[in-house]
C-alpha cells in the first residue's frame, strides 16, 4: 500500500493498520532527511498549510511548523488569543476566511472534542487534528508508537501501561487506539477518579497499583495531571498523587527488568515522574520529540499527496 | 503487449566491463571519487560496477552510496500513482568530491534533475558525472546527457525499456516492451 485510506487525520480511530505502517515507513525516510546536513526537501513547495491553534501549545505547534517547513510548504500561523474568534466569529467562518486565501491543509488544535471532524465536513481542505479537547491527539499517539517501534523493534505484542490522568487525556485515548490497532496489550493506571467508566470496552485493563502495573509492562507512558481541565478535585493532594502514582528512581531500580519510560510532555518534574527518571537511559522522552517531526512530516506528506491539483 | 530483447546477458556483461574501464580512465585511483546509485533501479548497476572495479582493477576503499530522489521529484501530486520513497544511504560528505551518478535508464532526464537537487543536501560536489546503461536519446525533456552510456536506444514514448538484473529478476536482460 502506498496511499492512506483517509483524506484527513482526525483520529487514530479512523485509521487502518496499513495506514499506520505506511506512515511509519515514510517517517523512516524523513528521519534520515532531518539528520542530513541540509534537512529540507522540496516536495510540498506548492502547498500552503494553516496552523490553527485555538488552545495553547508549544511543542506540538513547533513540531508541526518545523515538519511543514522541512517539507518546503508555506506556513501561516493563527492563535485564538489574538484573533476574531474573540469577537464572536464562528469556527466555519474563521476557517473559510483562511481557506479563501488558497490554503490546502489545516492543522487544528481546539478545546472542543470533535472540532476537527465537524470542520472536515464543512470546509474544503485536508484537516489534521492536533488535539481536540479530551478526544484525540493522533500525531502524538503515532509518534509514541513510532518511538516504541524504534526502541523495542516493534509494537505488536508489547505491554504498555498508560499512567495518570486518563479521564482528561486525549493522548491516552489516541494511544489506546493506536496500540490496540498494532496488536499491543494495554493497561491504564491511575486514581479511580481519573479513569473513565467502561474504559474496559476499549479492550484495555485497569490497574490501580502502580508497582504491579510496572512489573507487568515493557513500556510505561507517564501522563501529566491536567489541572487546567479539572473543575473539581479528583484526588486529595498533589503530594498524595505523587506518593501513589509518581514514578521515582527507587521504584524503577527495584523492578527486576528494564522498562522504557515515555512522557508526552510537558513534564511536571517531581509530580508524575522525578527528574532522575526523566533523565535516565530508560527514558525516550527526547527521542519522542525528535520522532515527532519525522512522523508529522510523513502524515503531512501522505495527506498532501492526496490533494489533487 | 510484445517484448523484444535489446541486450542479452552476454552483451550486458561486455558493456559493464567497458563502463568500468571508462570510469578507471577518468578517475584512476578514485581517491576523491564516489559512486552514487540512484534509487530504486540504479543501485543494481552501481553494485555491479563496484564489483568489477574491486575485483578486476583491485580498487579498495571505494566510496559508494544510494540516493533516493522521491522527495525531490517534480511530479508530486501530478502523477496518478502515489510516489513511494526508498532508502537513502550516503554515510560520507560529498563536499569537494567527484560524484558519479549511476542509473539504469536515462529517459526524460527528470530523475537526474531531481538527483542533482537531492545530492546538494549532502554538500557541494566538485563535479557530477552521469552513467546510464540505457540512453533513450530522443526522449529528453531537459538538457541532460550521460557521460558514460551503455547503449543508445531509440524508443517511442509508448514503449518501455526494462532492465532486469540477476539478483532481482533472475537474469540479466534488457527488454523493449511495446503495448
Amino acid at each position: 500500500m502506498s496511499e492512506l485510506s483517509v483524506n484527513h487525520l482526525l483520529g487514530i480511530k479512523y485509521l487502518k493498520k496499513e495506514d499506520v505502517k505506511l506512515i511509519f515507513k515514510t517517517a523512516d525516510h524523513f528521519k534520515e532527511v532531518i539528520n542530513r546536513p541540509i534537512k529540507k526537501v522540496p516536495s510540498l513547495r506548492d502547498i500552503t498549510i494553516a496552523n490553527l491553534f485555538f488552545e495553547n501549545s508549544t511543542r506540538t505547534r513547533l513540531s508541526f511548523e518545523l515538519a511543514e517547513k522541512r517539507l518546503s510548504a508555506d506556513v501561516i500561523n493563527f492563535s485564538a488569543a489574538s484573533s476574531s474568534v474573540k469577537k464572536g466569529e464562528t469556527l466555519i467562518d474563521t476557517v473559510n476566511n483562511i481557506l479563501s486565501m488558497k490554503v490546502d491543509m489545516v492543522v487544528m488544535r481546539h478545546p472542543n472534542p470533535g472540532a476537527g471532524i465537524f470542520l472536515s465536513k464543512h470546509v474544503k481542505a485536508s484537516i489534521i487534528n492536533a488535539g481536540d479537547g479530551a478526544h484525540e491527539h493522533p500525531t502524538q499517539a503515532l509518534l509514541d508508537s513510532y518511538s516504541i517501534r524504534e526502541r523495542l523493534g516493534g509494537v505488536e505484542g508489547k505491554k504498555v501501561v498508560i499512567v495518570g490522568d486518563i479521564l482528561h487525556s486525549r493522548v491516552a485515548l489516541s494511544n489506546i487506539f493506536a496500540l490496540k490497532l498494532q496488536g499491543a496489550e494495554v493497561k491504564v493506571c491511575g486514581p479511580k477518579t481519573l479513569i473513565p467508566k467502561h474504559i474496559e470496552s476499549l479492550g484495555v485493563k485497569v490497574e490501580t497499583d502502580l508497582r504491579k502495573a510496572l512489573e507487568w509492562c515493557d513500556v510505561a507512558n507517564m501522563l501529566r495531571v491536567q489541572n487546567e481541565r479539572m473543575e473539581i478535585s479528583y484526588f486529595p493532594s498533589t503530594r498524595e498523587y505523587t506518593q501513589q502514582f509518581g514514578l521515582n528512581k527507587k521504584m524503577l531500580d527495584s523492578l527486576n527488568k528494564e522498562i522504557v519510560i515515555m512522557h508526552p510532555g510537558p513534564i511536571n518534574r517531581g509530580v508524575e515522574i522525578t527528574s532522575d527518571v526523566a533523565d535516565s537511559d530508560n527514558a525516550i522522552i527526547l527521542d519522542q520529540v525528535q520522532n515527532g517531526v519525522a512522523v508529522r512530516m510523513a502524515v503531512i506528506y501522505l495527506l498532501a499527496s492526496k490533494i489533487k491539483q | 503487449m510484445s517484448q523484444k530483447v535489446l541486450l542479452t546477458s552476454k552483451e550486458i556483461d561486455i558493456i559493464l566491463h567497458r563502463l568500468a574501464c571508462q570510469l578507471v580512465e577518468n578517475h584512476t585511483d578514485f581517491k576523491d571519487s564516489v559512486l552514487i546509485g540512484i534509487q530504486p533501479r540504479g543501485v543494481y548497476l552501481a553494485e555491479r560496477i563496484l564489483k568489477i572495479l574491486q575485483k578486476e582493477y583491485k580498487l579498495k576503499d571505494l566510496k559508494w552510496g544510494q540516493l533516493d530522489i522521491t522527495f525531490y521529484r517534480d511530479d508530486f501530486r501530478r502523477s496518478d500513482k502515489p510516489l513511494e520513497a526508498n532508502k537513502t544511504k550516503i554515510d560520507f560528505v560529498v563536499e569537494d568530491k567527484r560524484v558519479i551518478f549511476i542509473d539504469d535508464v536515462l529517459y526524460t532526464g527528470r530523475s537526474t534533475r531531481a538527483a542533482l537537487t537531492a545530492i546538494q543536501s549532502f554538500g557541494r560536489p566538485r563535479e557530477i558525472e552521469l552513467m546510464s546503461l540505457i540512453d533513450r536519446r530522443f526522449s529528453r525533456h531537459l538538457p541532460i546527457q550521460p557521460d558514460y552510456s551503455g547503449r543508445q536506444v531509440d524508443a517511442i514514448n509508448e514503449e518501455k525499456v526494462k532492465v532486469n538484473w540477476k539478483e532481482n529478476e533472475g537474469e540479466d536482460v534488457v527488454y523493449l516492451i511495446s503495448k
